[in-house]
């Protein structure tokens, strides 16, 4: 769980710096994939190095989930009579929904490759200009609002996520334990915010 | 005052269980909590019912017998409290208390609200210790043990075994427990020859007894009476994880 | 008299000789078991306290097959884990002047000069080893920054010998023995039986052979069988309804070892704990104990003015009566336990009592946290103040704690021999469950001491010479000794279960321990002793007839185990209440009123009492007969007494 989270999670990191190449203009916004494209052209040929990290993101999703699902199982199995009554949240909020984030986040996933890797669903469609077809998709409230849910359910998987790879891991202790949560909420406020800056900005219109 | 207690009845292990209402009146805010099911077992004595089940022993906090879910929490409100310590001046006049039995595969129902708690002694076994046959110490003091490091394995070590953090586990897992004597021992000097292979073992006997595994949930931590610190799984974690890297041991 | 006249006890099996090499020499005359032979030998203990856990770990280790058992659901639970002060070993690690000698002086005279010269040097010889090997298996001790152990002085000893684990000295050397039974378990050397209860001895052709069990969770009554069998059963307290001990803590085993032949030593010898926190009401389950310890830096007072109400906070300086330092000038707030007890309840008698009751005295800690400092007094004794504070309600940093006296251990026990064995060949007896070694008053943090110095060092050596005649013959199921104590176990749980009286188990039992406290409690007199032995039997012939116990034996029935046990403290406190009126000296922690020296006092009989005195069980209603076994002292004059 902890390594594929983790390397998901440096791919959001690497998605969201990229996204906020909208507020430089169409120009910085296109060029963003082609140079993606570009990287160790010499070596991978074109495109090679999306190719290898789409097939290494698609493993760390499936093994992601697969561990997910094995948990889930094994929670079901540990307690096999229910509490009759149970107050509901006492730990974390995001450790609470770890679950049901995930399924929102991948069904969402979905959605968001059909729509802007595949431009199926997009009002646009035009795979050379994802500036006109982000543009077009956030200037309805609908699709902004989705993408909102979404981002902000990915913040708190974030939040749960790191602290937890990181006890997982080992790297926790007494002393570091504060500091491992704060930076666990400081690393999730920061990805919804990035990735909130786009649809924003398209919203009130400093992005046109 | 006087209390509705909403309590899981259920006759032997293969039975089928319920949540019984039982009125109980002349509730003293001095009373402990089991002190309170006391009386009300006395008068369903002589009422010609069977009293309630419950396990308990010292009734002061320490050897981790008693526990029970009130009302959704286990051992009750009060935090760093177990069961026969919590006393009836916590709750109010009119209050539904729910009482249920710890809830997990690894520890079944015997009766109404006792377990069988078998399997944490079955996490000691395969580990959880320090080989030291009698006679064959040294003197105490050839080892000198930094205070920090004594007081930490201290408080690892304050653990009871009640099963608190199972129950409270939305997966039903025992990491707490297990990373517990874990850390109690593994920070010691005299742990260190057995750190790693006692980290695996216990970790394999867990999982091979059917507790759920850990996604840090942090739910059991609250619910610890001796508030035994999270990050003993995140310890238990690192030893486990050496020694998966390294290979050094595999489980038993 | 209602006893009759035995024939004194010969034979200790102690040695003779200079003190300091008994215990050598002992063993070096204790025959060896071959080790090949040890795996066909089989050994029962019963009970996994210090004393128990300890046997069967280290049994275990030695390549004996060990059957153990205990009540609850796991031994790591056993009534050992609440002991909180700490243990005595003689290291001078502080180089005050402490010495194994001075241990055993302590002891002796600590136990008012009721117990044996060669056990006590023994226990204060091993204490030193117990150390060892409690750090060895992981024991988190206290420990001072320069990373080796700290120790305190504690109740009643003028030098710094007591080892401590915080509050939870008790809970951490029994996880110690229970980790190393774990281990013998994981072995295959050990076979654990939790959730099963003893509740009778198998004695066949003359050597003590098994046990009959009941399962608490079947309801299954088993006849286990082995080669010896070790009782580590713990202490009677629980005969006074009220005491520091664990609700399920009972005599039942050593009761039933006693009708089987096996003598009983000093019952009267019962130890009441100067620091408890006092009853709050009818409905109270249990008295809880606080370390002594706090009398290191807490002040014990009352009003001087009897029925003074107003709160301890408005009576000033010079209205308060520090009785113990008053009266005992140089030991202070640290005199022993049953000084104190006694000290409290007299002034509680005299009207000056404080609480619920008038039932309590002030533990007042003001002085030391202007001494020290909050935290300082916060770090010593944090995890007590926080327990006062959950079951009383009251924070003691700002108002004093209440506390008073409450039954917390048994002198008295099954009478052994320097072997740890009883009058019955082949039952050994450890623990708490023993009469051996704190003679008519117990010093604090010396139970631990002598729970694991038989555990661990004597009883594994001892035992050898017994089984080193082993393996006996085994013993057929049909054999008429077993057939015999199956049917009267099953007998008798089907008894209890059919009086269907109108009378709760424990109203029986509160009626008992309120009796018992009242007349053989902290203190008895030829008038009370007496009324107490025309009460019990009528109060016990009234069980059987109006005692209800619910539900049926063949599976988890907790009123139906509660109700055998009553029916034992029954039978026990009977002989309680005998040998206390036939010592008719004050010793330790027997106080007989019509002994006292002028200013009130326990005043001792050397001349007439200096003996053990062992009963045996001659049946039902027919009265018990005293062995007496004479005590000399070679090393240790007896003296009165003072702590002035």
């Amino acid at each position: 769980m902890a390594v594929t989270g983790g390397a998901m999670f440096l791919f959001v990191i690497g998605h969201m710096a990229g996204n906020l190449k909208v507020l430089f203009g169409p120009e910085a916004f296109n060029e963003h994939p082609k140079w993606l494209r570009s990287i160790g052209e010499g070596l991978l040929g074109h495109g090679g190095f999306v190719w290898i990290a789409r097939v290494g993101l698609l493993l760390s999703l499936v093994l992601h989930m697969t561990a997910a699902i094995q948990l889930a199982r094994r929670a079901r199995t540990a307690r096999p009579a229910r509490y009759q009554h149970r107050r509901p949240v006492q730990g974390s909020y995001a450790a609470r929904t770890m679950r049901w984030g995930g399924v929102i986040i991948a069904l969402f996933l979905v959605y968001h490759l059909m729509d802007l890797t595949a431009g199926w669903l997009n009002p646009v469609g035009d795979l050379e200009n994802p500036y006109g077809n982000v543009t077009a998709d956030f200037r309805h409230w609908y699709v902004s609002l989705t993408y909102a849910v979404a981002i902000v359910t990915l913040g708190f998987h974030i939040r749960h996520g790191v602290w937890s790879a990181l006890q997982t891991l080992g790297a926790s202790n007494g002393a570091r334990q504060r500091v491992l949560r704060g930076v666990a909420l400081g690393v999730a406020v920061a990805i919804c915010a990035g990735f909130l800056a786009v649809p924003f900005s398209v919203l009130t219109g400093l992005v046109k | 005052m006087r209390l509705t207690l909403r309590v899981w009845r259920q006759a032997g292990p293969d039975e089928d269980g319920r949540l019984v209402d039982y009125a109980v009146d002349d509730v003293s805010p001095d009373m402990s909590f089991l002190e309170m099911l006391d009386v009300l077992n006395e008068r369903l004595v002589l009422d010609g019912e069977e009293p309630i089940a419950f396990d308990h022993d010292c009734r002061e906090g320490i050897c981790g017998m008693c526990g029970m879910m009130i009302n959704g929490v286990a051992h009750g409100p009060e935090r760093a409290t177990t069961t026969c310590q919590l006393h009836m001046r916590h709750f109010s006049d009119g209050d539904v208390v729910v009482i249920e039995p710890w809830r997990a595969r690894a520890f079944p129902v015997i009766r109404d609200l006792v377990v069988d708690r078998g399997a944490f002694d079955r996490i000691i076994e395969a580990g959880g210790y320090i080989t030291a046959p009698t006679g064959s110490a040294p003197d105490a003091h050839a080892i000198p043990i930094p205070k920090p490091d004594a007081d930490k394995a201290f408080e690892a070590a304050a653990c009871i075994g009640c099963g608190a953090c199972v129950a409270a586990c939305p997966n039903g897992s025992g990491m707490l427990f297990t990373a517990a004597k874990a850390t109690h021992l593994g920070l010691l000097p005299q742990g260190q020859p057995e750190r790693h292979s006692r980290a695996v073992d216990m970790l394999a006997t867990h999982d091979a007894l059917d507790f759920g595994g850990c996604t840090n949930a942090g739910e059991c931590a609250p619910a610890c009476p001796k508030g035994i610190p999270l990050e003993s799984i995140a310890r238990l974690n690192r030893d486990v994880l050496r020694a998966t890297v390294s290979g050094a041991h595999k489980p038993r | 008299m209602r006893y009759v006249e035995g024939a004194p006890i010969a034979d200790t099996a102690a040695p003779g000789g200079p003190i300091e090499t008994r215990w050598d020499r002992h063993r070096f005359g204790t025959r060896l078991v071959n080790p090949a032979n040890k795996r066909k030998l089989t050994v029962i203990v019963v009970g996994t306290g210090l004393a128990g856990g300890a046997a069967a770990a280290t049994l275990g280790e030695l390549g004996y097959n060990v059957l153990s058992f205990c009540y609850q659901d796991s031994p790591r639970r056993a009534h050992s884990i609440a002991a909180q002060g700490g243990i005595n070993a003689a290291k001078n690690y502080r180089n005050d002047g402490d010495s194994v000698h001075r241990l055993f002086y302590d002891t002796v005279k600590g136990g008012d000069f009721r117990s044996r010269e060669s056990n006590v040097y023994r226990l204060a010889q091993i204490s030193v080893e117990i150390i060892d090997q409690c750090v060895a298996q992981g024991v988190p001790f206290a420990r001072e920054y320069g990373g080796l152990l700290d120790t305190r002085s504690f109740g009643g000893a003028q030098v710094s010998r007591t080892f401590y684990a915080r509050g939870q000295t008790g809970q951490q050397l029994l996880l110690g023995a229970y980790q190393a039974l774990a281990r013998q378990v994981n072995a295959g050397r050990v076979k654990m039986h939790p959730r099963t209860e003893m509740l009778d001895l198998v004695v066949a052709d003359g050597r003590a052979r098994g046990i009959v069990a009941r399962d608490l969770v079947t309801g299954e009554v088993t006849t286990h069988l082995a080669d010896a069998v070790v009782l580590a059963t713990g202490g009677y307290g629980n005969v006074f309804y009220l005491s520091t001990n664990a609700k399920g803590c009972n005599a039942t085993a050593i009761w039933r070892a006693h009708r089987r032949g096996a003598l009983l030593a000093n019952p009267c010898y019962t130890q009441i704990h100067p620091t408890c926190i006092p009853v709050s009401g009818d409905h109270q389950s249990k008295l809880t104990l606080m370390s002594e310890s706090l009398r290191n830096d807490g002040r014990v007072w009352v009003p001087v003015r009897a029925g003074d109400t107003r709160p301890a906070n408005q009576i000033p300086e010079s209205e308060r009566d520090y009785y113990l330092e008053r009266i005992y000038p140089s030991f202070g707030n640290l005199v022993p336990r049953d000084i104190a007890s006694r000290a409290a309840k007299n002034v509680c008698d005299s009207g000056h009592g404080v609480g619920p009751g008038g039932l309590g005295v002030y533990l007042d800690f003001a002085d030391a946290i202007r001494r020290l400092g909050k935290p300082a007094v916060e770090a010593k004794y944090g995890n007590l103040f926080e327990m006062y504070q959950r079951i009383t309600g009251e924070d003691p940093y700002e108002v004093p704690m209440r506390i008073y006296p409450a039954v917390h251990y048994t002198m008295g026990g099954l009478w052994v021999d320097y072997d740890l064995q009883s009058t019955i060949p082949g039952l050994f007896v450890v623990g708490e469950a023993n009469f051996s070694d704190h003679g008519a008053n117990r010093l604090g943090a010396s139970a631990l001491m002598q729970g694991l110095a038989d555990g661990y060092f004597v009883l594994p050596n001892t035992i050898g010479g017994y089984l080193a005649d082993g393996p006996f013959d085994p013993v057929p199921a049909d054999h008429p000794a077993v057939t015999e104590a199956e049917t009267g176990v099953r007998d008798r749980v089907a008894r209890l279960l059919a009086v269907n009286g109108d009378r709760t188990v424990d109203s029986f039992h509160r009626e008992l321990g309120r009796l018992m406290w009242d007349h053989c409690g902290m203190e008895r007199s030829e008038e009370g002793l007496r009324k107490a032995l025309e009460r019990i039997p009528e109060l016990r012939q009234e069980f059987w007839e109006r005692v209800r116990v619910p539900g049926d034996g063949e599976g988890l029935n907790q009123a139906l185990e509660k109700a055998g046990r009553v029916a034992d403290f029954f039978e026990l406190a009977e002989l309680m209440c005998v040998d206390a009126l036939h010592r008719t000296e004050s010793c330790g922690g027997h106080f007989r009123a019509e002994s006292q020296t002028p200013d009130g006092e326990a005043l001792r009989d050397d001349e007439r009492f200096s003996y053990v005195a062992a009963w045996e069980y001659a049946g039902a209603d027919e009265p018990p007969v005293l062995h007496r076994e004479a005590l000399d002292f070679e090393y240790v004059t007896p003296s009165q007494r003072s702590y002035k």
